[in-house]
């Protein structure tokens, strides 16, 4: 592929970054989740690591000029952890990080699945699953068409590659070489209620997605020095698609919260959000 | 209308390289000859159409205008929630084409006929809904929509009505055109249907009832206005539609002058009663089981015009006989 401009959009952070980043995605989500009375928590704690060392060390975006054209595209198709993301944007410095205190309030823009109206740097609202992969490779395709080298990037969770729709997307995206496209699987193992493991079996995962036709690595999604280099290597074969299966924890980084169904639902109030905020800061 | 819709489209993709047509494979030996001359503006992307919407809306916030092809329920039932979430929230440029409104595909099947698409696709955020009734307005829909910022829906009729247009007429999305003038009742038809409802108007001619006709052919935006000068200027409106009527055409006539405290003499809608059509046949039979054929809008007309007589504002319009005014 040609190069072109994309290339002065530089990673605004070194990579080493991600780390701090993840923590604060983090104690936002505790706090965010906290005030807006919403959750979701754990979904946000097991990708934020992926998050953040995509927006601290991966993604072509300039907060500065949100809409440029030959960005990298960030979608979050798991809607529902839509705080992570707000966080992310906010200290990767799209808008001020004072908006995230209005995270589910009345009248606020911040809604808890992700909502791009108002919100610099998000790219698709989404909330409702399966939807993310083919906004992206509409994304890819049309880069390729236009000759534009950037990358569509999209945050699966694992409960999301029940629906349907997830595999018409894939289908598209190999068929058409689409090596532009990402595709990043949150996959810690829990479901809205249950585990995956006893809701729909997705073993053998890797194995599907090579069968559609996708280049698949199964990574671990909070190793930060591990994904920095998984996704500085995209694409993994040049004409197909990536994915990355990323194994993480649910809840990761607040051990009560650590592979709990219930911390799917559940508002950290009280003293369950005093010590989640306080494991968070003994990690600094 | 589909040829004329893929003609027209050819025309715009020749000089406008955003336009992209994705088909979700349908349109056999309809869409050849544009998949031809425009290789990189075309896609089939196999039957996938909630792949279909999302892709587009992928593609058109990179700034193209992609219209997506298909078979009424597939390009609007299926995809539902895409067509909702993905392009209409988003605004994006992603143009919805189903061919086969109402009872075109009647043969085929309930899974075939579209029937309710009107109502749905009207209770969207953020939509354009185009429903042209002759061959003129589906070319001229088809380029106002492309020119139209937002996602729109046009739903083409496999049986369209004889050519309506005047000279040097000018369309415009949300503005009903009259198609001829009188005054004993007004007809207002959406797609092709307009042809029975102008065949009704002929027929009703010697039994001396005058109808005023229009075509409809924008459902979002509504011009209302052209619904209430019908009630003011007219003695009744009878709105045609080969669709339901839960929330269609004539649904919205009604809350139009409920709204503005407007009442029409006489109301009646026509349209799908039946639910579900479990009986097949062509367009044509089946207009004619459910009443929706020219003789069954003809009876209808003349019972409400006996019916409303003696309170209708009799006719106020100096008008020329039959022919097509402004």
């Amino acid at each position: 592929m040609e190069q072109n401009a994309a290339t002065n959009l530089r990673p605004r952070t070194e990579p080493l970054a991600s780390a701090e980043l993840a923590l604060k995605i983090r104690k936002h989500a505790v706090r965010m989740t906290n005030l807006g009375g919403s959750s979701h928590v754990g979904s946000v704690l097991s990708m934020a690591d992926i998050v953040a060392v995509l927006y601290g060390g991966i993604l072509r975006v300039d907060p500065s000029n949100p809409e440029k054209i030959d960005r990298d595209r960030f979608i979050l198709s798991k809607g529902h952890a839509g705080a992570g993301i707000y966080a992310a944007l906010a200290e990767s410095g799209f808008f001020s990080t004072e908006l995230l205190e209005k995270h589910c309030a009345d009248g606020s823009v911040l809604s808890g699945h992700v909502s791009h109206r108002g919100v610099p740097g998000v790219e698709l609202s989404t909330g409702s699953l399966g939807h993310g992969l083919s906004v992206g490779a509409g994304m890819a395709y049309g880069s390729k068409l236009d000759k534009i080298d950037n990358r569509a990037f999209v945050l699966l969770s694992d409960g999301e590659c029940d629906e349907g729709s997830t595999w018409e997307a894939a289908l598209f995206a190999s068929h058409h070489k689409l090596d532009n496209l990402v595709a990043i699987v949150d996959y810690n193992k829990i479901q809205s209620l249950a585990p995956v493991s006893e809701t729909l079996q997705l073993e053998p995962f890797a194995d599907k997605w090579k069968a559609f036709g996708w280049s698949v690595a199964e990574v671990d999604g909070h190793d930060h020095n591990s994904l920095y280099a998984h996704f500085s290597a995209i694409p993994r074969v040049t004409g197909k698609p990536s994915c990355f299966i990323a194994h993480t924890t649910k809840g990761k980084g607040v051990s009560f919260m650590e592979r709990s169904v219930l911390w799917h639902y559940r508002t950290p109030r009280g003293s369950e959000y005093d010590e989640a905020l306080n494991e968070l800061n003994s990690d600094t | 209308m589909r040829d004329n819709f893929v003609r027209q489209l050819s025309e715009l993709a020749r000089s406008d390289p955003r336009i992209f047509l994705i088909t979700a494979d349908l349109g056999f030996k309809v869409l050849d000859n544009f998949a031809e001359e425009f290789p990189n503006q075309y896609l089939n992307v196999g039957i996938a159409e909630q792949n279909m919407i999302g892709l587009a809306t992928g593609m058109a916030m990179n700034g193209r205008v992609v219209f997506c092809y298909s078979i009424g329920n597939f390009s609007t039932l299926r995809c539902l929630e895409q067509i909702r979430n993905d392009a209409c929230y988003h605004e994006a440029n992603v143009k919805v084409v189903a061919v086969g409104g109402g009872f075109s595909y009647g043969p085929l099947g309930i899974s075939h006929h579209a029937t309710e698409d009107l109502s749905i696709m009207r209770a969207l955020p953020n939509m354009t809904i185009a429903v042209p009734g002759d061959q003129w307005e589906a070319r001229e829909a088809t380029k106002a929509l492309a020119a139209t910022p937002g996602t729109c829906y046009l739903r083409l009729d496999k049986s369209p009505a004889p050519a309506t247009a005047r000279a040097k007429e000018v369309f415009y999305i949300g503005k009903a055109r009259t198609i001829r003038e009188g005054t004993d009742i007004t007809l207002i038809a959406t797609g092709g249907i307009l042809g029975p409802a102008l065949e009704a108007a002929d027929s009703l001619v010697e039994q001396g009832i005058t109808c005023r006709v229009i075509s409809m052919h924008t459902i979002k935006p509504f011009d209302s206005e052209a619904v209430l000068r019908a009630c003011r200027e007219t003695g009744g409106i009878v709105t045609v539609e080969e669709h339901t009527i839960h929330g269609g055409l004539g649904s919205l006539v009604a809350e139009v002058c409920m709204d503005a405290g407007v009442k029409p003499n006489v109301f009646r809608r026509i349209g799908l009663r039946a639910g579900f059509s479990s009986i097949v046949g062509a367009q044509e039979y089946l207009r004619r089981e459910y009443g929706m054929d020219a003789k069954a809008i003809a009876k209808a007309v003349a019972e409400l015009v006996s019916a409303g007589s003696p309170h209708a504002p009799r006719p106020r319009l100096k008008v020329s006989s039959g022919g097509a005014t402004s």
